[in-house]
């Protein structure tokens, strides 16, 4: 606040898309979805010595409150279909950080029969994060890389076609 | 007390019941039962004080199609007396069908459904048979030999594109 004091007409100047994006990817909220060993490795990204939470990115309970899912783990045919009804559960607009092999394309259990090969052929994917599992340095570029892809975002002008094929 | 032994004791109890010892070369030598007669032998083993088998620590079913057979495997232990015993029981493929051992070890309760949601053997009186693992709807039994996997489960292909 003593910053602000010393400057009573303090002002920004930006575009209106630039500051909603900003304070959209700055307050991500992640929709706790561990699967399998790569929940693991996402409580240790959100644990205090890699600190998700730096970056604005909390985990929530329940789709109802949440910006994104990271889906972490193996994802079976049983659970896709849940997986599928938690993602519309969640309100627009809404992202999926798919973590590791088997959520990327089935990974090692891809031929089983009860595995489903990849989790993006149940909801739209926005960042792709590889390895078994990523360690937390991976799953925090991952966040990076969605709020890139979220600051590129035009929502004055939707019909540049800038916008996610999935909000319009 | 060891498989032979235990094995004598139940031919000379429950003799034609009681089919054969079985001593393979790798892993735990097996005593063989009639499907008919598992519980009476279960519950006999589990009272038995030199026997006292209180825990059945597991309970699989095997496929055996060049046998035309469906195997169900007990794998017992007793805690009072520490040793282990291997009982297993035959049903034919088409018609796979035996009774529970629910009464006599608790455990067997998911035990038994997991049998029968992978390779689809039907307990008779068992109080709960439903698939455990698997979702409800699914078809067919896929730790059978036979099982063909699907090309699609609710819209979602179970095939994945080649990349390259």
């Amino acid at each position: 606040m003593s910053l602000l004091n010393t400057m009573p007409e303090f002002m920004v100047t930006t575009k209106v898309d630039e500051m909603l994006n900003w304070t959209r990817k700055s307050s991500l909220w992640y929709m706790l979805f561990g699967l399998a060993c790569c929940a693991i490795e996402m409580m240790q990204t959100g644990g205090p010595r890699s600190d998700l939470d730096r970056f604005g990115a909390v985990p929530r309970a329940t789709p109802r409150q949440s910006d994104l899912m990271i889906v972490a783990g193996t994802l079976t045919l049983k659970m896709a279909l849940r997986t599928k009804v938690l993602y519309e559960q969640m309100p627009d607009p809404k992202y999926v950080i798919s973590m590791g092999s088997c959520s990327n394309c089935g990974g090692l259990f891809q031929l089983a029969y009860s595995v489903c090969d990849g989790v993006d052929k149940v909801i739209p994917v926005d960042v792709y994060v590889p390895g078994c599992p990523p360690r937390p340095e991976a799953l925090t570029e991952g966040l990076l890389k969605l709020q890139e892809k979220m600051m590129q975002e035009k929502w004055l002008v939707r019909s540049t076609g800038e916008s996610r094929p999935a909000l319009a | 007390m060891d498989t032979a032994a235990i094995y004598s004791k139940l031919k000379e109890r429950f003799g034609d019941a009681v089919l054969a010892l079985e001593s393979e070369d790798a892993g735990d030598p097996a005593i063989r039962i009639q499907p008919r007669a598992i519980v009476e032998v279960a519950a006999w083993l589990h009272a038995e004080a030199d026997t006292a088998f209180d825990c059945l620590t597991n309970q699989s079913g095997v496929d055996y199609p060049d046998r035309n057979e469906v195997e169900v495997v007990y794998h017992l232990f007793s805690y009072s007396l520490r040793h282990t015993c291997v009982l297993k029981v035959g049903v034919p493929r088409d018609n796979p069908s035996m009774p529970t051992v629910d009464p006599v070890w608790k455990t067997a309760n998911w035990m038994e459904r997991e049998v029968f949601d992978l390779v689809g053997v039907v307990f008779e009186g068992h109080p709960d048979l439903r698939r455990i693992l698997l979702p409800e709807d699914w078809v067919g039994h896929p730790l059978r030999k036979d099982f063909v996997e699907p090309t699609e489960y609710h819209g979602i292909s179970t095939k994945r594109e080649s990349m390259l």
